[in-house]
């Protein structure tokens, strides 16, 4: 009864998309891209028409040389000192050639990523401080090592299990570190306000330099076993020999890839997601107020769950790029038993 | 017949694009939560056995889950591709 009177108003309400003021429209594309993708300023909030925002260095080394200025320089399609950022692709491109200089510049990434470790410094190293001055077998942890103990002890059981008993000690600190710095950047990720909202786990470069540091670890600290079983296994019957290190290569080589994959294609879907479902609000501004009333409260509360989603997929990826580069990593270490 | 076929994929060359994209979306969505749904019947089934052996099974059941969201969502990836590129 309340639906069916719900939906009436609904429809007799809702005029044609006719827009009420000479505005420009909306591209929906374009904020989701800007939102998820790099820059070199760090929009923090817009207050009506003044943009509060944290213009960032640019360090570049073009054709003439080192330069390294604000990028407020280039704000608008300016150029500056023969630079000026290309409009497709939103990366700094010279002005005379089009192509693209040596650019270490401080970009939004960049910059979210040091403050996150630096965040992630601090944490790790107050909760040693306590380890430090308590002795643990006396006291229960209070404050801060509260709140890391179950994570660590977590991850080091689980090296504990997967890489066995002899030397899971010298990966532990890898594998703790690296669940640890997703976590905190898959946080980071949701939170909306600065220093968070940063989508740095939905940037393919990042995540491929964390797979790149397991694959790193796995083949170069592999046992001989391990080298002996992707190469030249003597158990293995003749006619298989040719193929077999083809294919044990192929597998060794694709698991970076699927660690790669599988944590920025979630993390990007679910940021996507949110984006979206926040810009149903901002479409629907100019379909009248009854439409815009109801679809923001519809579009807060699955926003609110999206981000309930998106706390529950950020650790369960974290746990699952440890968990996978544990098996690895044991895997890698096999001994002839 | 094949001549008419052929002038609606010029026309509607683009579209078509994005149809096909987004069809394939739902397809790897579907292929995926169906076969997560497979490994959570079983782990289900198999806590209801055996409880205290739950919390193995639940990290065994993380780990599949993950894996096959991973082919997942390779294959989403590519439809997003197709869409924006």
């Amino acid at each position: 009864m309340m639906l069916a009177w719900l939906i009436s108003m609904l429809l007799l309400a809702a005029p044609s998309p006719a827009p009420q003021a000479e505005e420009e429209p909306l591209d929906i594309a374009e904020i989701i891209f800007e939102h998820i993708g790099d820059d070199y300023q760090w929009h923090i909030f817009s207050w009506g028409e003044k943009h509060v925002v944290l213009s960032l260095p640019v360090i570049v080394h073009s054709s003439t040389g080192w330069h390294v200025f604000s990028s407020r320089r280039l704000e608008h399609g300016e150029s500056w000192k023969g630079l000026k950022i290309d409009q497709e692709t939103g990366k700094i491109v010279e002005v005379d050639s089009g192509k693209r200089p040596f650019d270490i510049s401080i970009t939004k990434n960049v910059l979210s990523l040091m403050i996150s470790s630096l965040l992630l410094l601090v944490i790790i190293l107050c909760t040693a401080r306590w380890y430090r001055r308590h002795d643990v077998l006396k006291e229960t942890p209070t404050g801060i090592a509260a709140l890391m103990e179950p994570l660590v002890v977590m991850i080091h059981d689980m090296a504990r299990e997967n890489i066995g008993e002899k030397d899971f000690r010298r990966y532990s600190p890898y594998l703790c570190t690296v669940f640890l710095f997703i976590l905190l950047i898959n946080f980071m990720g949701i939170l909306p306000f600065f220093p968070g909202g940063v989508n740095l786990t939905g940037n393919i470069a990042i995540t491929l330099v964390l797979a790149l540091f397991t694959f790193f670890t796995v083949n170069l600290t592999g046992s001989k076993q391990y080298y002996q079983e992707l190469f030249y296994n003597p158990k293995i019957p003749v006619f298989l020999r040719p193929i077999m290190p083809v294919i044990e290569v192929f597998g060794a080589l694709m698991k970076p890839v699927s660690l790669t994959i599988r944590l920025f294609a979630n993390m990007l879907a679910g940021h996507i997601m949110i984006l979206c479902i926040v810009c149903v609000i901002f479409i629907m501004a100019k379909y009248g107020p009854v439409l815009t009333g109801t679809m923001s409260v519809v579009s807060v509360l699955f926003g609110i769950f999206l981000d309930a989603l998106e706390c529950l997929v950020a650790f369960v990826q974290a746990y699952v790029f440890t968990t996978l580069s544990s098996i690895y990593i044991g895997l890698a270490r096999a001994h002839e038993e | 017949m094949f001549l008419v076929t052929m002038i609606l994929e010029a026309a509607l060359g683009a579209i078509l694009g994005k149809i096909g994209a987004a069809l394939c979306a739902t397809i790897a969505a579907f292929a995926g939560g169906y076969a997560i749904s497979k490994i959570a019947k079983t782990t289900m089934e198999s806590i209801a056995r055996q409880p205290e052996s739950a919390s193995s099974m639940r990290s065994s059941l993380i780990i599949a889950a993950g894996m096959i969201e991973g082919a997942t969502l390779f294959a989403i990836i590519v439809c997003f591709l197709t869409l924006v590129l």
